[in-house]
């Protein structure tokens, strides 16, 4: 078969510069987190990892993750259920609004936030005056993660739903089946891997989350300080070993997050030819 | 400009696509390739066009050889299945864009190229569409640009895969007429693809039987049904009925039906067209075949019958004209018997020999 | 819960269950999750005149900030549009040892948290960086210069152009290559004149969105950004050291233009995007 573009020089040409670049501009940082993380030996990575403050800072991440997902798992499913097996005015109104999070700056993001739940906020005047703080303690944290996060699982799962159509969910009402044994019995067999890939890809965010969280935070070390506010700490404080020790924590949640990507693409790709 | 292929040949990994083949095609001819799905009748005419390189052999176009030469520089016109036209370009683009793509010096000026492509797109009847972008027409019109596009190059060859393949029966007939006309007009050489043997019997001067990578036969639409070279063409060009029985002094039984035929003793299969099957109310004295009517649907110019019987193995379908229809009166459940006009008959070796036979 | 209801009963012939319940829990998240903080910026800005709102957003060092955040943005965004181009046409047509590798890379800088890209690039790119090290004898600073903020965007909007573009370009059938060839067109030619025109809504869209992100970023770009007031801060910066100096009122007016510009960089590629679809997929016009 003729293709515009594969002749053989053409093709070298390309695919190096392909490469080179993504060596350059993507490897390289890659490389570049592990090896400042272990540029002391693994001795100096083991002692800045289970420093008290690093600790807290993974605990306090794992908590705010563990607290997002579940939130925007039941979201995202009701969102993506909503638009996808009903017509009604709005809808892509809804879908629209689902993206925002994707479009304002994280900054600023952080900043409604504030001016919402601190002490000057609507509702952080009250909430202050029953002793309940939001904003620079964990809640706080959790809320923005929240917001940041939200259109991860429904944007996973819209596309697919619609692929795939209501019939089968139809056949099972035909059928006789309540709403729930439908939605647990054909529904979400069919999803169940890209709504799996839609957490993943939750995670990745919610850990990772910097400039909202920097907002609201306060930073309070060993209180308010997630793992990615530690990293800034570190970095600040000239302890570069340090940052980059939990920088690696973090990049390998993205390998991870990536590694799940492929394995879900590949085991597509091989029902779809399977099929 | 006339097409020589000498053994040319072509594999897809382990799969033998084409066998090494000989295809002469003369100038201003129209031929069609027509063949099952996996044939290698698409791959022919990709081979031809450039498309895809052959393993082995050469190709000629007149006195040039072209088999090392790049798609872009044979000077084809190529119409695909599903048209191919660039849906980001107006219909006038579309049928510009051979003329605008060629280099400087020979390219035509542009008002030159302007008067070209609308007379194209006068040819093809589609001059008030110039503006209007793919998506707004209808697969007819879409491959009727394709056409004009095609053309504008003024090709020495015209190829077209499957070309009506992806329209319906209606748009079909009246397309192929139309091809027809243009052919005999502009006088080009031109080799389509089809898998439909009406439209390749119906269209072209000469047909190309293919099948397995092979060339079946040659010939033109009327030897090809009168003369099928084997069983594979006498089958693919037509419904067919079979007799399975025992010859037996002159006459063939297969349990209470018989058939006088001039054959050996043994066991044979006859094959018979359902145009070569005459109904009457009773047997004749060299045929006694009683069968029973399953299905009865007038389409066209004559009514197809679905026969059964206890002697056969699968149903025949025999098809009679409206006249003979009516005065039959013939109705689901109706006992007939059948009177062979003609039947064939294929030996099973290779060396293809076919017979066939006049009766009464 | 009285509209839902009415909702609900207005369309009787719903088929699937759980209208009622999935519109109630979504437009209850929406409401608490987005658009309620969304109204306090409003709420903070009513205090001000026109007046005031004006001189906030034209101050001197707040327009310089919008003006390195553009112009990065615009670099970075223009690098990605070609360097998408390259990834996305290399990875959908040839195969080659380690091309799934390359694809899942891709990917990295959407995974990797930005504040983790920020420190990376900062320490790379610093005089004494690796790369730092290598461009320094040519004359090249990019750590604490606009450089590394364009650097920075760059890397964090990496996957937008390649991720809208790849699809769009298996999705296209082979015979629109062919087609080209045998009207005589050459690669170059074929490739300006055909292949670019189908991608180009992609194209665009993805550069429009790795824009959009870029205008924002703030992780990535403060560690190499050098942050000197005029020359290297970011509006996002702006917005946060308002915030350190508890002036919520100065915050607010410049996140509500950042707010604005995204947003309606968005919609009008929204509509642009629309408009060219329904031209390529029937309708009049």
């Amino acid at each position: 078969m003729q293709r515009i573009g594969d002749s053989p020089r053409v093709r070298r040409v390309l695919v190096g510069l392909a490469i080179f670049f993504s060596a350059l501009f993507l490897l390289l940082p890659l490389v570049a987190i592990f090896a400042q993380a272990f540029a002391e030996g693994l001795e100096m990575f083991w002692a800045n990892l289970s420093d008290e403050y690093t600790l807290a800072a993974i605990g306090l991440t794992l908590f705010v993750a563990a607290l997002t997902i579940p939130v925007n798992l039941v979201f995202g499913v009701f969102l993506a259920w909503l638009v996808t097996r009903f017509a009604f005015p709005g809808r892509r109104l809804l879908q629209t609004l689902i993206d925002i999070p994707f479009a304002v700056s994280p900054v600023v993001a952080g900043l409604v936030y504030l001016l919402l739940y601190g002490r000057n906020g609507w509702i952080g005047g009250w909430l202050d005056s029953h002793d309940i703080q939001i904003m620079f303690a964990w809640p706080g944290i959790v809320l923005v993660t929240i917001f940041v996060t939200c259109p991860f699982v429904a944007r996973e799962l819209i596309p697919l739903m619609q692929a795939q159509g209501a019939r089968e969910e139809e056949a099972a009402v035909t059928l006789g089946a309540s709403g729930w044994t439908v939605f647990r019995r054909v529904t979400l067999p069919n999803i169940k891997w890209a709504l799996l890939y839609g957490v993943i890809l939750t995670n990745a965010r919610a850990v990772g989350e910097f400039g909202a969280v920097s907002v609201v935070s306060g930073s309070i070390r060993g209180e308010t300080n997630t793992l990615p506010l530690h990293v800034e700490l570190l970095y600040q404080d000239y302890n570069t070993v340090g940052a980059f020790t939990a920088a690696a924590l973090l990049a390998l949640i993205a390998l991870f997050t990536l590694a799940a990507k492929a394995f879900l693409e590949w085991r597509a790709t091989r029902r779809e030819n399977a099929a | 400009m006339s097409i020589r292929l000498e053994n040319v040949a072509k594999t897809f990994g382990r799969n033998t696509a084409l066998e090494p083949l000989v295809l002469d095609i003369a100038e201003g001819e129209l031929v069609g390739l027509l063949g099952p799905s996996g044939s290698g009748k698409t791959t022919l005419l990709r081979i031809i066009a450039g498309l895809e390189q052959a393993d082995s052999g050469t190709i000629r176009f007149g006195d040039r050889d072209v088999t090392r030469m790049h798609v872009r520089d044979r000077r084809i016109g190529f119409v695909f299945q599903h048209y191919a036209l660039f849906r980001h370009m107006s219909v006038f683009d579309n049928v510009a864009f051979g003329l605008t793509a060629l280099p400087r010096r020979t390219r035509p000026s542009s008002g030159d190229i302007r008067a070209r492509v609308h007379r194209l797109l006068e040819m093809v009847r589609l001059e008030e569409f110039a503006n209007r972008y793919p998506a707004q027409l209808s697969g007819g019109q879409q491959q009727r640009v394709s056409l004009a596009r095609a053309l504008a190059l003024k090709p020495d060859v015209l190829l077209l895969d499957e070309p009506f393949g992806a329209l319906d029966a209606k748009v079909r007939q009246d397309l192929r007429r139309w091809l027809r006309h243009l052919h005999d007009e502009l006088n080009f050489t031109s080799v389509f693809v089809t898998h439909d043997q009406e439209e390749a019997l119906e269209l072209s001067d000469r047909v190309v039987v293919m099948s397995n990578g092979r060339i079946e036969q040659i010939d033109d639409p009327d030897t090809l049904y009168r003369q099928p070279a084997n069983r594979f063409v006498f089958e693919f060009l037509g419904d067919v009925n079979r007799l399975e029985g025992t010859i037996r002094n002159g006459t063939l039984t297969c349990g209470d039906a018989r058939l006088s035929v001039d054959l050996d003793d043994g066991p044979h299969e006859l094959l018979l067209r359902p145009h070569e099957l005459k109904l009457s109310e009773s047997a004749s004295n060299h045929a006694h075949l009683p069968v029973t009517v399953t299905a009865v649907s007038p389409v066209g110019a004559e009514v197809r019958v679905e026969l059964e019987a206890d002697w056969l193995a699968e149903p025949w379908m025999a098809t009679v004209r409206h006249a003979d229809f009516e005065r039959l009166t013939i109705k689901r459940g109706q006992r007939l018997f059948v009177t062979p006009r003609r039947w064939h008959r294929f030996e099973d070796s290779a060396a293809h020999r076919s017979r066939a036979s006049l009766i009464s | 819960m009285n509209r839902i209801a009415s909702l609900t009963a207005a369309s009787p012939k719903r088929v699937l269950p759980g209208f009622g319940l999935s519109l109630g829990v979504t437009l209850l998240f929406i409401s608490l999750v987005l658009l309620l903080p969304l109204t306090s910026l409003v709420g903070q800005l009513s205090g001000l005149s026109l007046a005031e709102y004006w001189a906030i957003i034209t101050e001197g060092r707040v327009v310089a900030s919008y003006l390195v955040t553009i112009g990065a943005a615009a670099v970075a965004a223009l690098f990605n549009a070609l360097f998408g181009l390259l990834m996305a046409w290399v990875l959908v047509r040839y195969e080659f040892p380690g091309k799934r590798l390359l694809d899942a890379l891709m990917d990295l800088p959407f995974a990797l948290p930005t504040a983790v890209a920020g420190i990376t690039l900062a320490t790379l790119y610093s005089s004494n960086g690796w790369m730092g090290q290598l461009l320094a004898p040519l004359g090249f600073e990019v750590a604490y210069t606009w450089v590394g903020i364009a650097l920075a965007m760059g890397f964090t909007s990496i996957p937008f152009v390649v991720r809208t573009v790849q699809p769009v370009l298996e999705d296209m059938p082979g015979e629109v290559d062919e087609a080209a060839l045998t009207l005589g067109a050459s690669d170059a030619m074929a490739f300006r004149r055909v292949i670019l025109p189908h991608l180009w809504p992609a194209l665009v869209t993805g550069t429009g969105l790795a824009f959009v992100r870029s205008l924002g970023e703030f992780g990535a770009v403060i560690f190499i950004a050098g942050n000197m007031p005029y020359e290297t801060e970011i509006t996002s910066l702006m917005i946060f050291v308002k915030l350190q100096e508890y002036d919520y009122v100065g915050a607010s007016a410049i996140a509500s233009v950042v707010l604005a510009v995204s947003l309606l960089l968005l919609l009008v590629l929204n509509l642009w995007q629309g408009r060219f679809i329904r031209r390529l997929h029937g309708g009049k016009g």
